[in-house]
């Protein structure tokens, strides 16, 4: 089964942290790839939903839902404080 | 419709199906008035819900194809045979009929009037429903962002969207369409023919040195194909965006 | 509760033998492919299962050696945690018995693990007495990478997470050691009839 990516998981992802997180940036715990979740490799209807390093195929975050209670493990994925977001696409990074 | 912040709270809603318009003999575009939409941006997408009487759920997400401006939020939705809400929504839901979503949601694949270009659309089967919303909302804020749309469909009967994308196209002011068909095509087919390679993306897209902003949408396969076929031919990978569906045909 | 969709079904099957169907679960007739991660695809002349930990000493298999253990054709139903239950799936395997035949230990539970980093954990008694395999062919043919192949555990009394895709080995342990899914807060044993999803239930 292919993998989807973060924004399979936004609605889920602004439920637990109250806010759009599909362009906040973090780095890869495994392999310190920095990317953004929407990058992520998502791997949906498991027991739970795993997203994983697009580069290293590491988990970085866990997703499950618990008596009804959506929990989630960002153990992975370290998230650039305080939960920096991509910059909009008409602003070129720095290089 | 002003341009929408990104709403504060996501909260379950209702939204009355207005109507139903055939796209495809597979796909539909459901027309609906939520109770409390907020506007969205193109790119976007709502969740829905469906809940049977013994209170079984099932839940999945859409890309919104209407743009910002336009009157009622529309969902364009390709029935898989085999899937367990498609079926439902194309084919069983009718006018007058609520349907339970949640939105916008999403920041990262959304595009503004604001945001430079020039842009490259790829889309694969139902993947070109954000385009969609995305060329309404330029059309509508008179935006003349250079557009090189790239859309991959099985067959010429698969195509969404057809003449709209023409009108587009035909407008003069800096949209450009291609197609290619994986499939089967008409015998005096003058478009693409097969799978999108680095051959017919040199020959569609913007050349590299122009910092296109690029969006790929489709089934996950395509988008990573269509996403390394443009990096390997030397494009900046931080000017792409991706958004990966689930089954559709591209 | 959300307002109902007039109409809606879903994709249950009616259910002719209720039952079969433990509380909270719907029937399938299709085979869902449930995944957390990429498909692995070990090339058969690299493959081996190996059990080891808890043990006097390690044993373990090449594919050529694995085949040629006494096998046996199972049918039973499987229940998956995401409330699907699939009725009269065959396999084709090597019984987890025969596998333990010459291991000698005292341990108490396991750890199968896969390809790709996927552990469960699961009691040494509920792979034995003739309750887990390590199967290799669904339904007649071999088992696709999809779902598992090119072998994959079998314990059809648990959750259907237990039974382990792509397993490599097991490693015997003297405490039970919770695996992926358990660690995130599934139940440590998982029977379907008594429901035990979460922990705590």
């Amino acid at each position: 089964m292919d993998a989807l990516d973060g924004n399979a998981i936004a609605g889920e992802l602004f439920e637990v942290f109250g806010e759009e997180m599909t362009t906040a940036i973090g780095a890869c715990a495994h392999c310190g790839a920095t990317g953004m979740i929407a990058e992520q490799r998502v791997y949906l209807r498991a027991p739970g939903t795993v997203a994983r390093c697009p580069r290293c195929s590491g988990v970085t975050m866990v997703l499950v839902s618990i008596r009804g209670g959506a929990r989630i493990d960002l153990a992975g994925f370290k998230l650039a404080p305080p939960h920096d977001h991509g910059a909009p696409v008409d602003q070129q990074p720095a290089s | 419709m002003a341009r929408a912040a990104l709403p504060r709270r996501l909260n379950w809603q209702q939204a009355r199906v207005v109507e139903l318009v055939e796209e495809t003999a597979q796909t539909t575009s459901i027309v609906l008035e939520p109770a409390d939409w907020p506007g969205h941006d193109a790119g976007q997408h709502v969740d829905v819900r469906l809940t049977a009487e013994d209170g079984y759920q099932a839940q999945r997400s859409y890309s919104i194809a209407s743009g910002p401006e336009d009157e009622h939020l529309v969902l364009t939705v390709e029935r898989l045979d085999d899937g367990e809400v498609s079926p439902y929504l194309v084919g069983e839901l009718r006018p007058g009929d609520e349907l339970e979503l949640r939105g916008p949601i999403g920041g990262y694949f959304v595009w503004n009037q604001s945001i430079t270009g020039p842009l490259l659309l790829i889309a694969g089967g139902s993947g070109i429903v954000p385009f969609r919303s995305m060329l309404r909302h330029r059309s509508a804020t008179a935006s003349n962002v250079a557009v090189r749309l790239l859309y991959s469909a099985r067959a010429l009967d698969d195509v969404i969207y057809r003449d709209e994308l023409a009108e587009f196209a035909a407008a003069g002011d800096g949209v450009d369409v291609s197609f290619t068909l994986t499939r089967e095509w008409p015998e005096d087919w003058t478009g693409h023919r097969g799978r999108i390679d680095g051959k017919l993306l040199d020959e569609v897209s913007w050349p590299a040195a122009d910092m296109p902003l690029t969006y790929i949408c489709g089934p996950s396969g395509f988008v990573e194909s269509a996403s390394g076929t443009l990096v390997g031919g030397g494009h900046d990978p931080r000017r792409i965006r991706t958004e990966r569906f689930g089954p559709t045909g591209t | 509760m959300s307002p109902v969709s007039r109409g809606f079904l879903g994709r249950r099957r009616p259910v002719a033998d209720p039952s079969r169907i433990p509380p909270g679960q719907y029937l399938t007739t299709d085979f869902p492919v449930l995944s957390a991660g990429p498909t692995p695809h070990t090339p058969l002349d690299e493959w081996s299962f190996t059990i080891h930990g808890e043990v006097e000493e390690p044993v373990s298999w090449p594919w050529e050696e694995f085949l040629d253990l006494r096998s046996e054709t199972v049918t039973v139903d499987i229940h998956c945690v995401t409330k699907w239950s699939k009725l009269d799936t065959a396999w084709t395997g090597v019984s987890v018995d025969t596998l333990l035949e010459n291991v000698e230990t005292s341990a108490g539970y396991l750890t199968a693990w896969s390809d790709g980093g996927y552990t469960t954990n699961l009691a040494l008694e509920d792979v034995t007495d003739g309750k887990a395999w390590v199967a290799y062919e669904y339904g007649g043919e071999p088992l696709e990478a999809e779902h598992g192949g090119p072998a994959r555990l079998l314990v059809p009394h648990l959750y259907f997470w237990k039974s382990a895709k792509w397993v490599r080995g097991l490693t015997l342990t003297a405490d039970d050691e919770p695996g992926f899914w358990e660690n995130y807060g599934y139940h440590n044993h998982g029977d379907p009839w008594l429901e035990q999803r979460y922990q705590g239930d």
